[in-house]
């Protein structure tokens, strides 16, 4: 038996430290907002010709008046991806494309052009927020029904645990926020809601079996006997988003990063914050009992 | 838990065959009609392109309350009530009455027979709202006034963008209404939106009106530019004949000028308009006027009383095709943006279903193997399970028709990573319950029926989240939350008869076998 028990509290202070220094860094350095919720456009080019570059193409389109532009390669040498905020004039796509025919005679495919006006990507930010809260209200909710308060307090507190510091990892690393991160933060809230549950149930199951056993060994010893199964679900949720991460296509990387992270802290805080709640707010047999009465 | 009548058995193999025939019509042409179903593959996986358009109701508010000036003061002038000092801004109609009139005016307005101000008895509204102080009246549209206004908009101009897609041509274009003022068009395998978004951008509001020599500002003419830009001319409103009046307009070369334009002809009302104008004006200049810039104004020589003309204007082939195009398609009612464009070319399409498969392929082997090495015997059971829920869940996507995005193939993947979660608590379960137990029977059926609850909760709180994306996402992450979803159901389907089945007749040969997980 491991004795995960005995670091409950230098986790809990790191995760603590974590968590502060993640809401800093979404204060202070904020979130990086692709075009989804900034609005603005982006266009994905393939070139033919080996010899063009990032800063050549660059070059080129600082003269065109697009106001903040960035041109970066995206997976390959040969592909690039370009983004500039709002514009104001209509055929800006037909007119980058004129461009660059002209400049570098005909070498480029535009393979994915994506436009969003400001009023849009307003919307599309409020609904995103407007989806994590009430997914997060929804888990709250069901816990709720299925558990006693302690609990539901241990696992909520988790899930915003895992939540803040996956935004606050994206904010630190500087990666793009766009539709596609929000599904991922939603399935993040599942999978550290179904990770919790399982530890918990058993919790609470050894609680109504051992009545002379303290909160503190008792959850280390559910930790244990759920240990093998929480590794081997984590292993192939990972296996499966490694698989997209690598194999997926560029699309497909900040979704599967965003989980990846996800999964790893929680798989972390079921076993370090949410039974620490437990065991902080003294659950014992008593508390499983009266409910049950009721 | 461990046990499984024949009939059962039966029915469970007959589903897992029925969605394993489905799943395969995929990949082979069946001659049977229910049965040749295929997945639509979504925008980002075939190529094309998905445009939001938004309605720009406020020129057809400021038109109709500009309207409503003349018509206001007909009405109340029969009626002998004086009303002075029309004004028109913020879309609010504003004039002035004495004393004596206010009542009357009030009235009418009020009134839920009001010829002036329609009553929808079944909103119980007014389409008008009209607020008096001092004598001075404000008139502007209700909030239902509003709404049935961008309804009826909307409805307009949806057939509009329908008949100007369909003359073009591109497949299974896909309109459909989005709220109130906005209209979203799929256009699945086009690669360049350049055409179609320059012909939805322009209302195509079409006029032809006298060039008068009155000065700028006059009431009664305007001064509009030529399209393209070498010309101004001052151009009388009074509107001899419009769009509306156009039975068919095509493309023409010109042979004698050698020079291409659009031939059209009129209706009618509007043949004897024509006839009339062309015969009373002769020498004066014809202004035909689109979207407010003037195309050209050619000089009338002659009376034509045939119902047709042609309009010249220094066009392209490709510019008098879209301008026949747009003529007889009809004008828009209201201008429309395009507020949000996403178009993928088919070859980055084609290139994320390769990625996607490759990564669903290496995913699922890498799980296969791992599961494998765990649980050698169950593993095999669990990765039957696994094969299973994969053809089930392709299988029920494809009786449904649904619509596979790139998120969704990440979902499919997800859902291999998560799915063997329900097993895997079996079985560790199971483990547990042997220590204590020898009977291997009754250790596997407390296994069963002690995880549960857990397996419950577990998939309960991924399917909230997958629900929740449904209805609150967009586009490709309705994909990814529909595979999710869907594959909570089906993985629960395979765990709990598939696998379970495997099992207990596993179990049941090897009743005495120690170790046996």
């Amino acid at each position: 038996m491991i004795a995960f028990n005995k670091y409950y509290n230098k986790f809990n202070i790191l995760s603590v430290s974590l968590v502060i220094v993640s809401l800093l860094l979404l204060t202070f350095k904020g979130l990086n907002f692709g075009i989804d919720f900034k609005g603005g456009t982006l266009i994905e080019l393939r070139s033919t010709d080996s010899k063009i570059n990032v800063s050549s193409l660059r070059d080129n389109l600082s003269q065109m008046n697009l106001g903040d532009v960035s041109v970066k390669n995206f997976g390959n040498e040969t592909d690039f991806l370009i983004k500039f905020e709002n514009n104001e004039n209509k055929n800006v796509i037909e007119e980058i494309k004129k461009n660059l025919d002209k400049s570098f005679g005909n070498s480029f495919n535009f393979r994915r052009v994506e436009n969003v006006g400001p009023k849009v990507s307003a919307e599309l930010l409020r609904s995103g927020v407007i989806a994590i809260s009430v997914a997060l209200f929804l888990m709250l909710v069901y816990i709720w029904i299925r558990f006693e308060w302690q609990f539901s307090l241990g696992a909520i507190v988790a899930l915003f645990h895992d939540v803040i510091v996956t935004l606050g990892l994206f904010s630190l690393l500087g990666l793009e926020i766009n539709l596609s991160i929000i599904a991922a933060v939603l399935t993040i809230v599942g999978y550290s809601m179904n990770d919790t549950v399982v530890i918990f149930d058993r919790v609470r199951e050894n609680l109504r079996k051992y009545s002379d056993i303290k909160i503190f060994e008792l959850t280390n010893i559910s930790i244990n006997e759920t240990l093998s199964r929480t590794l081997i679900t984590s292993v192939t949720t990972l296996l499966a988003l490694l698989s997209i991460f690598f194999f997926g296509g560029e699309v497909l990387k900040g979704f599967s990063l965003a989980m990846i992270f996800g999964v790893i802290f929680g798989t972390y805080s079921s076993i370090y914050i949410a039974n620490t709640v437990l065991v902080r707010l003294n659950v014992s047999q008593k508390t499983v009992l009266r409910e049950d009465k009721n | 838990m461990l046990y499984f009548s024949k009939l059962r058995i039966i029915f469970i193999t007959l589903i897992s065959l029925l969605f394993i025939i489905f799943a395969l019509s995929n990949l082979f042409n069946f001659d049977n009609k229910i049965l040749n179903k295929k997945i639509n593959l979504g925008l980002d996986l075939q190529g094309g392109s998905y445009l939001l358009l938004e309605i720009d109701n406020d020129p057809v508010i400021e038109q109709k309350l500009q309207n409503l000036t003349v018509t206001i003061r007909n009405y109340f002038k029969e009626k002998n009530v004086r009303i002075t000092n029309f004004k028109l801004s913020n879309q609010t109609l504003s004039f002035t009455s004495d004393e004596n009139s206010k009542q009357t005016i009030l009235d009418e307005f009020a009134s839920e027979e009001s010829e002036l101000n329609p009553y929808y008895q079944r909103f119980k509204s007014h389409q008008l709202d009209i607020v008096e102080e001092n004598n001075f009246f404000k008139v502007s549209f209700s909030k239902q006034g509003i709404i049935n206004l961008k309804t009826s908009s909307q409805d307009q101009a949806l057939e509009i963008v329908r008949r100007r897609i369909d003359e073009i041509g591109t497949n299974e274009p896909n309109i459909l209404k989005r709220g109130n003022d906005r209209i979203l068009v799929e256009l699945p395998g086009l690669d360049d939106p350049m055409r179609i978004k320059s012909l939805l951008g322009k209302t195509a509001n079409l006029t032809f009106r006298f060039v008068t020599n009155d000065t700028e500002g006059s009431f009664g003419a305007e001064k509009l530019e030529f399209e393209d830009g070498t010309e101004e001319a001052i151009v009388s409103k009074r509107i001899i004949l419009s769009g509306e009046n156009l039975l068919d307009a095509q493309p023409r070369m010109d042979t004698e000028n050698n020079e291409t334009v659009v031939t059209f002809s009129l209706d009618r009302v509007g043949a004897k308009r024509f006839g009339k104008a062309t015969s009373t004006g002769i020498g004066k200049r014809l202004a035909i006027v689109l979207d407010g810039k003037v195309i050209s104004a050619p000089v009338i020589r002659d009376t034509i009383a045939t119902g047709s003309g042609q309009i010249s204007g220094g066009f392209t082939f490709q510019s008098a095709t879209d301008l026949a195009l747009l003529l007889r398609s009809g004008a828009l009612p209201a201008p429309l943006n395009i507020i949000e464009e996403r178009t993928v070319g088919p070859d980055l399409g084609q290139d994320s279903i390769n990625a996607g498969m490759i990564a669903l392929l290496i995913g699922f082997i890498l799980v296969i193997l791992y599961i494998f090495v765990k649980y050698k015997i169950f593993g095999i059971i669990t990765n039957i399970a696994l094969i299973l829920n994969l053809f089930i869940l392709v299988g029920i996507l494809t009786i449904f028709e649904a619509t596979l995005t790139l998120p969704g193939i990440a979902g499919i993947i997800l859902t291999v990573g998560m799915a063997v979660d329900a097993n895997v608590l079996i079985f560790e379960r199971i483990k547990e319950e042997l220590k204590s137990e020898k009977n291997n029977l009754i250790a596997f059926d407390s296994g069963y029926t002690k995880s549960r609850t857990a397996i419950l909760d577990a998939n309960i709180t991924t399917l909230l989240a997958a629900i929740i994306l449904f209805f609150m996402g967009s586009g490709p992450i309705k994909g990814f939350s529909l595979t999710l979803g869907i594959g909570i159901f089906t993985t629960l389907f395979t765990v709990y008869f598939i696998a379970r089945l495997l099992t207990v007749l596993y179990v049941s040969k090897n009743k005495e076998k120690e170790g046996l997980i």
